[in-house]
């Protein structure tokens, strides 16, 4: 992998971009269910939720049932969610403090947590807190998120800015857990992770899978 | 004539009523998510009451100059106890941290709720799948429970916890606001002395009793701090 062969690939497709990486996962969420969103591209998932689909979203710092961002007029400066941004409640939200809200996620209750991360391998281990150059690990609740909620999907850029990827055979950051990542949203694909590694269910427009494969570690294979 | 009927009541009258008793060297828990629910005014009575060398555990290591990285910008934070340091604008914290004038331990933050609950539950130890199989896990019992990695994690207690309410009657009952409620109750039942600030005094019965996230058991001290609104995150 080096950062020419990443530039043509990326030249010869249109990827998609950060609010259409959060709407290819906010269209596969079904309706009725619960779901964490993390901080970087996931924050954006549920403004591409259709409105008339209710998915209800949790914020670990205490929140079910959270709203978009408030009008600038409106802000109740007390509610925040995980990014430290201004959010509302919808009718039927509620709170609760933090043990509960961490009980909540650990003990299995929710349908799915969508997360970022550096490095996704085809094993489903990934890996979002912390490089080892890292002079300030930072875990926030992602290590509870991932071993609690029914599903983890991971949405991020498919590789880094120096064109290596983060689809992985095996992750080379330190984990924030393994096994446990079931699909990958990025900017050039959609995929699921299976015993039998990466399986590719969607791809960006005009981009082939050969193409794909040349800026992907883990090896790929199209869905039937 | 006096009965010599003493009523409890836990509003002191003065910060630094609040804050006597606080030694050097003591375990601070103090609450808030960001800067939201961090009870700031009871940090700056803090450090004017002048206790140092102290163990704070926060789930983010501060924005700014105001608040806790102020006690921290003062010299008083041995050791911080977080989940996520690196906040927008943590300046102060990286600074000390890059100087090596600041010890940082990182711990998930459901590990750091659930072991300030267990510490306030009388539960000594718990199995957690959290951090199972991670770097963070390293050096702890591990055992598998239904098919799956467990963490031990021992209780965590606090000498003292600093918090912020919404509304406190004199018993010490208290409400919170929205999401500033995040750590507040938790860290209220972990540690041997629970100060609380609160934005209003009600009278005694005003609130209502299906709605008290934080008993007044759990509180030693209230504060009075009608300040408003917090700053804009």
């Amino acid at each position: 992998m080096n950062v020419s062969v990443s530039a043509s690939v990326f030249a010869a497709c249109k990827p998609w971009s950060r609010d259409q990486i959060a709407a290819n996962a906010a269209r596969d969420i079904p309706e009725g269910w619960y779901v964490n969103v993390g901080i970087g591209i996931p924050v954006l998932v549920p403004n591409y939720v259709p409105p008339e689909r209710e998915v209800i979203i949790q914020s670990e710092n205490g929140i079910l049932g959270m709203g978009p961002e408030p009008e600038p007029d409106k802000i109740n400066r007390w509610l925040i969610n995980a990014s430290k941004k201004y959010v509302t409640l919808l009718p039927g939200g509620s709170y609760m403090h933090h043990a509960d809200s961490f009980g909540l996620i650990r003990g299995g209750h929710l349908d799915l947590c969508v997360l970022g991360a550096f490095q996704v391998a085809e094993n489903g281990d990934f890996a979002n807190w912390t490089s080892d150059k890292d002079d300030m690990p930072s875990v926030g609740g992602a290590m509870d998120l991932a071993v609690g909620a029914k599903a983890i999907w991971v949405l991020m850029d498919h590789t880094t800015r120096n064109g290596e990827s983060k689809v992985m055979r095996r992750c080379s950051y330190p984990l924030t857990a393994p096994g446990v990542v079931k699909r990958v949203y990025t900017n050039l694909a959609v995929l699921d992770v299976t015993t039998d590694g990466f399986v590719v269910r969607d791809l960006a427009p005009g981009l082939t899978l050969e193409a794909l494969q040349d800026v992907t570690d883990a090896p790929l294979r199209m869905a039937n | 004539m006096s009965t010599g009927r003493v009523m409890i009541n836990k509003i002191v009258q003065s910060m630094a009523d609040a804050m006597t008793g606080i030694r050097d060297g003591s375990v601070v828990l103090i609450g808030g998510f960001g800067s939201i629910g961090q009870p700031n005014a009871l940090i700056d009575g803090l450090i004017e009451q002048g206790a140092g060398a102290l163990t704070v555990v926060a789930n983010n290591a501060v924005v700014g100059h105001t608040g806790l990285a102020r006690l921290m910008e003062v010299g008083r934070v041995r050791k911080i106890i977080c989940s996520y340091p690196r906040t927008s604008d943590p300046v102060v914290f990286a600074e000390l941290y890059r100087a090596g004038k600041i010890e940082l331990e990182v711990m998930p933050q459901g590990t750091m709720a659930e072991r300030m609950r267990a510490a306030g539950a009388g539960i000594p130890a718990f199995y957690t799948p959290t951090s199972a199989g991670t770097k963070l896990a390293q050096g702890k019992e591990v055992r598998e429970f239904r098919g799956h990695q467990c963490v031990l994690e021992e209780a965590f207690y606090g000498d003292v916890a600093l918090i912020e309410a919404w509304e406190a009657d004199r018993w010490g009952n208290l409400t919170y606001q929205s999401s500033a409620r995040n750590f507040n109750p938790v860290m209220a039942t972990a540690a041997k002395l629970t100060v609380a600030q609160a934005q209003h005094i009600v009278e005694l019965g005003a609130l209502d009793p299906e709605m008290v996230p934080t008993p007044g058991i759990f509180v030693h001290r209230v504060v009075h701090v009608p300040y408003g609104e917090p700053m804009v995150t």
